[in-house]
């Protein structure tokens, strides 16, 4: 009998090139993403070094991280990002790879970018310069994020060095209650797992949620896979993922797509199949979440107080710094707190089903005058869908605005930045001090909690306000 | 990216006895912004080390002349968050050649290894023994011997192996790097390829 594998091993082993004894596994690479901040400096080796990029067609270059959501018909102003950009479109250009630049019709974040193109296929292994690459595992495929030395060594040979994880399979069965979504069961997990749970370990994630949830859903859940220390999260490809790809500009057509669909029905774990751990949650215990500390693992029922130090997997000290940092005290209750910013947007929570889910709480109110609000799309198609779909009309009249697509207050490297000591509800993926801005105090919730923070102008439950 | 070999390192430790210490904070991502490698050092720990008018802020170990070393001990969880290899490059160019702590990030101590800093793990308890040994002696010296995989107080003489795959000890011991190694099995990567159905 041969030994029963989990769907990671199946997708993993078929791409090792070669094993290193006692060291790590070649990995052959399917798909390779870059933006500018973390590839210039691995163009630049290459160059030094004399060498030229292997397979420019596996590899994507966009703009997203540094750029500005307002005015991107007009040069950038801030030079260092100028000549970040500079330096990917003609890096790209000088190599043969397809870039997407400010205000390119497939511009946008990297991970909503790709698998909207279908360039993200189950299967594949996919990597990038950016830790949340972990979401194109929503399609079945190993993806992970690397270092700008592993940047180069694909670039220069479509492979890197891994040394294979363990496995850890996170079952979540039973129904969602009304308004809990993808980002309250992510952000739920990580809470009960704490922010190094799942360290050393590639997570799969089964069970009748994962099923019944959409595809951005289970984007949503896998983007934040590396926030509770884990290289990656990973899903089997069902139906529903083979839908949502079939037709997109890069996947495959006809014959070659029927026999991918054949193969990739046979990537399921096998029964038996062991992993080194398993997590079991239950639906029904899941409400809508928000962070309260500086990591994403302190988060919390909304409806529920700020829980002491020795209920919580973080060290004592480190909790306390993180609750002297956001302002707050053991105890306290989450919802009533001030709110001064809402994020709208980031590859974790940027997509149409993000913004329908917004538009839905704020329909027919109006945004609270304490808040500053930014809505950023992940991408032009998003954007574009925003308008189609009438949404742009209801946030308009609720008295908010559309910025442009790019990863903008989810690092805050570009103008948007939440000031020092001001509190943000964000939709991102990171609370950590400084993320969103040198001071800035973050609280990371869905889509439903943001809107509900941004008509208020403090935390709300959203069920408050849907019903 | 070409590196100084590691061999044997004997030196005063830094404490940092902080957990979940994310590459946020080791390199915020406003210093991100540049298409060379240089000067990170300056910016290791900036919303830490400086004041928003960039006047040091005192309290912060880096900040104490007291602590110094090529040897920085960090809490549980370091380097979690961000992948930008920026973090490594900053702990490298800042000074420091050895990373300890009980529990590495992933993606943070593959970075280290590639650009030739060390991370070193060890037990909870060996991590608190240093953090005492520090408090009564901040000159107190360790060794981390790669060769061996041993790393020692000098003053107490406590001990303990690390593990690390002998692939990247080979390449630490001799600043070698990962690209020279891919680089000479061209021809096996290019016949794999052609497997690949997409
Ligand atoms: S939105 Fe945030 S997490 Fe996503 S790619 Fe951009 S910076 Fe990274």
């Amino acid at each position: 009998m041969t030994k029963a594998l989990t769907l990671f091993d199946k997708v993993w082993d078929s791409h090792v090139v070669r094993r290193i004894e006692d060291g790590p596994d070649i990995l052959f690479i399917d798909r390779h993403f870059i933006h500018e901040v973390t590839s210039p400096v691995a163009f630049l080796n290459m160059d030094k070094r004399g060498m030229s990029v292997i397979y420019p067609e596996r590899t994507f270059a966009t703009a997203d991280h540094n750029t500005p959501t307002i005015d991107q018909h007009l040069p950038v102003k801030d030079p260092l990002s100028a000549m970040q950009l500079q330096a990917l479109e003609s890096n790209s250009a000088k190599n043969g790879i397809s870039h997407w630049g400010l205000g390119h019709k497939k511009n946008g974040i990297v991970h909503v970018v790709g698998p909207e193109n279908g360039i993200t296929l189950p299967s594949m292994t996919i990597v990038c310069g950016d830790s949340h690459t972990s979401t194109h595992g929503a399609f079945g495929a190993i993806a992970f994020g690397i270092g700008t030395s592993e940047v180069e060594m694909v670039l220069a040979s479509q492979c890197i060095m891994q040394t294979k994880p363990k496995k850890m399979r996170i079952e979540i069965n039973g129904q969602l209650s009304e308004s809990v979504v993808p980002k309250d069961v992510i952000l739920y997990v990580i809470s009960k797992i704490s922010a190094s749970g799942g360290t050393g370990h590639f997570v799969e994630y089964a069970g009748e949620v994962f099923e019944n949830m959409s595809m951005e859903g289970r984007m949503t859940v896998c983007n934040m896979s590396i926030e509770m220390g884990a290289r990656g999260g990973i899903i089997a490809p069902d139906n529903k993922a083979i839908e949502y790809l079939k037709g997109r500009e890069y996947a495959p057509k006809g014959e070659a797509w029927d026999k991918l669909e054949t193969y990739w029905a046979t990537l399921r774990t096998d029964e038996g199949a062991e992993y080194d751990i398993v997590h079991t949650f239950d639906a029904a215990d899941i409400e809508p979440m928000i962070t309260y500390g500086t990591n994403p693992g302190l988060g919390i029922g909304i409806s529920k107080a700020i829980p002491s130090p020795t209920d919580v997997m973080d060290g004592q000290a480190s909790y306390e710094k993180s609750l002297v940092y956001m302002g707050f005290n053991v105890g306290e209750q989450m919802v009533g707190k001030h709110v001064d910013y809402v994020f709208m947007g980031s590859c974790t929570n940027g997509r149409i089903e993000d913004f329908r889910q917004f538009a839905k709480v704020v329909k027919g109110k109006q945004k609270a005058d304490n808040v500053t609000a930014w809505l950023v799309p992940g991408s032009q198609k998003v954007e574009a869908k925003i308008r189609e779909e009438g949404i742009l009309d209801i946030l308009t009249e609720a008295g908010f605005k559309l910025r442009q697509p790019g990863c903008s207050a989810c690092l805050a490297m570009n103008d948007d930045k939440v000031p020092a000591g001001k509190y943000a509800v964000s939709t991102s993926n990171r609370n950590f001090e400084g993320r969103q801005g040198p001071g800035a105090r973050t609280m990371l919730a869905s889509p439903l909690v943001a809107a509900a923070a941004a008509v208020t102008g403090v935390v709300t439950d959203p069920r408050e306000l849907i019903n | 990216m070409a590196y100084d070999k590691f061999d044997i390192l004997t030196s005063s430790v830094v404490p940092m006895p902080i957990e979940n210490v994310d590459t946020d904070q080791i390199i915020p991502a406003r210093f991100l912004k540049a298409v060379e490698r240089k000067g990170f050092g300056d910016n290791l720990f900036r919303d830490w080390r400086y004041n928003s008018d960039d006047s040091p802020k005192e309290d912060f170990v880096l900040n104490n002349p007291v602590y110094s070393g090529k040897i920085l001990a960090g809490g549980k969880n370091f380097g979690c968050g961000s992948s930008r290899e920026h973090a490594a490059w900053a702990v490298y160019d800042y000074g420091f050649r050895c990373v300890v702590s009980s529990f590495f990030a992933d993606i943070f101590s593959n970075n280290c290894l590639n650009i030739g800093v060390l991370p070193v793990t060890v037990s909870p308890e060996f991590l608190d023994h240093l953090y005492t040994e520090i408090e009564k002696d901040p000159a107190t010296q360790v060794e981390v011997n790669l060769n061996t995989q041993k790393i020692t107080m000098l003053s107490s003489g406590l001990q303990e192996t690390f593990a690390i795959n002998t692939y990247k000890k080979n390449n630490l011991l001799n600043g070698y790097d990962d690209i020279d190694y891919l680089m000479a099995m061209k021809d096996e990567i290019e016949e794999f390829a052609t497997t690949r159905p997409f």
